[in-house]
């Protein structure tokens, strides 16, 4: 509790002791009246100021105004009617700052909640001078500076691995829990903590341009971006408000005015302003108004600890509406990372194959020609290489220790008139010629990610209604990944244009409420990001251009997190929709009861405050998103 | 030019009405209150005097809610 807090449990305790001492003292008529304004000031003091300087700065109709003009109402008819019992307006004043101390209690604890489990933010950085660390503020760090962190320590800053050995646990970042292992040259991104070894970073990055300041930056300015839900509410408590205050002049008017000229009877004035008082009591809208951002806010907090960044409450919103998911195929379904899948129709021994196509390919750095320098598995000589002649389409010739070897496509095998053997195999076909003779071809294929499949099947279960994968790869290649996944539909060979131009045909197929998610890595995939009606890109461990496009982002690039954050923006949409059901239904009950007579203040102000907890409560339940 | 201060501020309706406040100063070209981060993110008009600007959205909000606090 802050001093503020600690302020008001005085005020509201020594208010309540002496109500409970006055409800012994037999005093009667101004003496009563004097006694029971003591509690009544001490705990709705600044309430009535508040409502004063409002009044003067025509702020009319909030909730210190309600409370002030109720509980005063309450306190006139109290000394008109001579019934001396005041009990009840202090009560309610009581009762309603105790709501407000609650209610600014557990925000303030439930904030603090969430910035604990997005605690990744480093405190310094370790630098050694002259044999000794010393630490420093991580802002202070230049590029290419060396650090160092220890066991237990979180990585500080993005930079590359300069000396040591160590495992990193990635879960603050990826919601991963299995340790990423580095060695000497690996990149290492900041927020991760360091578990065995004692690892020398080279910084490349600044502190402020770090994943992890990157990733809070996000967070924290998630919930500005604000939901329909969020933007309902507080168009709707602008509305809510000064129309009970109306109904409750009615109230207070009306009914007599109909009784003495209508009916004949005796007005009872007293009777109709006490309920229209009650009126005024039910009618505070801030449980409703804190009770929604408080449920996104954690959402998007309980998301992120799962390794899912989402960068607004608006995103959340339609995250839970997802019917349509377009993959790209490359680093989203796939590693990304090819792999030398077999060797065919080979006259000589395989490895030498592999050794002269990774000879050849050595001065590319195609992503085909790295997976068969690393199928090689030596270090290249490229002494041994000469006359390298690369044609873009086609693939690439030279010599060899003298001889001449190509290593291309079929159209490369024709143009030099080499009789080549068609592959039957899925993926990248390499066709090689030695000395001007066909030697066989070598299968590339991308590897599909561990959990593809699995994330499919999950998008599924969670409702998807139909998936979609895109790809420049080659028919052949896309039609086996998208078979063996259980994807619906697939498009293939496209460029990236194509890409947007397939996403806007999807996008019109469905309906309003139906929602497109784009899935992709982010780096080519920028523009169909921005496009889709929710774009989740792959954070690739650091990529910026990712993070940037995306409203969505994946930490780990595991593609079974898209169903998980679904799941998170449903449970999180759940508790919203409740707690506005729940608030609105609750207050127009009471309203009801009270213009019939039958809810006193007493009753108003504890289903106000009640609902409240209960609503405050609710939300704080969106954190919990484990096992979804 | 964007800016971020702290704020503080009682309840999420307070908020909001900090926010209108904000939004309503002349020299702000957008404002937006976080209420769960007790942040308020300033987007000044081109040429604004950022300093001065901030002491009439104080103003301002001190209006509308006299309890919150920007720090400046």
């Amino acid at each position: 509790m802050n001093r503020k807090q600690k302020k008001m449990l005085a005020r509201i305790a020594a208010a309540f002791a002496l109500m409970a001492g006055l409800h012994f003292v037999p005093a009667e008529g101004g003496t009563r009246f004097a006694f029971y304004l003591v509690p009544y000031l001490i705990v709705g003091y600044d309430i009535l100021i508040k409502a004063a300087k409002g009044i003067r700065n025509r702020q009319l109709f909030d909730e210190n105004f309600l409370m002030a003009v109720a509980t005063v109402g309450a306190i006139a008819l109290a000394l008109y009617g001579r019934s001396g019992d005041y009990t009840e307006a202090v009560a309610v004043m009581l009762f309603y700052q105790v709501g407000e101390l609650f209610q600014s209690y557990a925000v303030g604890k439930s904030r603090r909640n969430i910035s604990e489990l997005m605690d990744i933010r480093p405190d310094y950085a370790n630098i050694e001078k002259d044999g000794a660390l010393e630490k420093v503020d991580p802002d202070e760090v230049g590029i290419g500076s060396f650090i160092v962190v220890q066991p237990g320590e979180k990585v500080p800053i993005d930079g590359v691995v300069a000396e040591g050995t160590s495992s990193l646990n990635t879960s603050a970042l990826t919601g991963e829990s299995v340790p990423r292992d580095v060695k000497q040259g690996d990149e290492i991104i900041s927020g991760c903590i360091n578990m065995t070894g004692v690892l020398k970073i080279r910084t490349t990055k600044e502190f402020g341009e770090s994943t992890v300041s990157k990733i809070l930056d996000l967070v924290e300015n998630a919930s500005s971006r604000k939901s329909k839900s969020e933007n309902f509410i507080t168009k709707f408590a602008r509305v809510y408000t000064p129309a009970v205050c109306g109904a409750a002049l009615v109230l207070a008017v009306l009914p007599p005015l109909v009784r003495i000229f209508g009916m004949g009877l005796p007005a009872e004035w007293d009777q109709w302003i006490y309920r229209a008082l009650t009126f005024l009591v039910i009618s505070c809208p801030c449980a409703l108004v804190i009770s929604i951002p408080l449920s996104f806010f954690a959402g998007i907090g309980g998301a992120s600890r799962e390794g899912v960044l989402v960068k607004g409450s608006n995103y959340l919103e339609t995250l839970s509406q997802t019917k349509i998911v377009v993959f790209d195929k490359t680093g989203t379904l796939t590693k990304g990372v090819f792999e030398v899948n077999a060797v065919h129709h080979n006259e000589m021994a395989e490895k030498k194959l592999i050794e002269y196509a990774a000879l050849v390919e050595s001065s590319s750095s195609h992503p085909i020609s790295k997976s068969l320098q690393r199928a090689y598995g030596k270090e290249i000589d490229r002494s041994r290489v000469t006359n390298i002649k690369e044609t873009s389409g086609e693939g690439v010739t030279a010599n060899v220790d003298g001889v001449p070897v190509a290593a291309g496509n079929a159209k490369l095998m024709e143009r030099l008139g080499v009789s080549y053997i068609n592959c039957h195999s899925v993926g990248t076909i390499i066709h090689m010629a030695v000395n001007g003779e066909y030697a066989g071809h070598i299968v590339i294929s991308d590897v599909v990610k561990p959990h593809s499949k699995e994330a499919i099947a999950a998008l599924k279960a969670s409702g998807v209604r139909q998936t979609v994968m895109l790809t420049g790869d080659m028919k052949s290649v896309a039609s086996q990944v998208a078979e063996t996944l259980g994807i619906d539909q697939f498009y293939a060979e496209l460029l990236p244009a194509d890409k947007v131009e397939k996403v806007e045909e999807l996008l019109k197929t469905k309906s309003n409420k139906e929602k497109l998610a784009f899935v992709g890595d982010g780096i080519n995939d920028a523009p169909v990001l921005r496009r889709a009606d929710i774009g989740v890109a792959m954070g690739a461990m650091g990529s910026d251009a990712a993070i940037e496009a995306a409203d969505v982002v994946l930490m780990d690039d595991d593609p079974l997190k898209i169903s998980t954050a679904i799941k998170i923006s449903r449970k999180c949409l759940g508790i919203v929709y409740q707690n506005i059901v729940f608030a609105i239904g609750v207050k127009l009950i009471c309203l009801i009861l009270g213009a019939l007579g039958i809810a006193n203040m007493w009753l108003a102000i504890f289903a106000d405050v009640g609902v409240m907890i209960l609503a405050v409560l609710n939300a704080i339940r969106a954190l919990f998103v484990k096992n979804l | 030019m964007k800016k971020t201060y702290k704020i503080d501020v009682d309840c999420a309706n307070c908020a909001n009405k900090m926010e209108e406040a904000a939004q309503r100063t002349a020299g702000v070209k957008n404002a937006s209150v976080n209420f769960m981060t007790l942040k308020m993110n300033v987007e000044f008009e081109d040429g604004a005097d950022n300093k001065a600007v901030m002491q009439e959205v104080l103003k301002n909000c001190k209006k509308v809610d006299d309890d919150c606090e920007i720090y400046l």
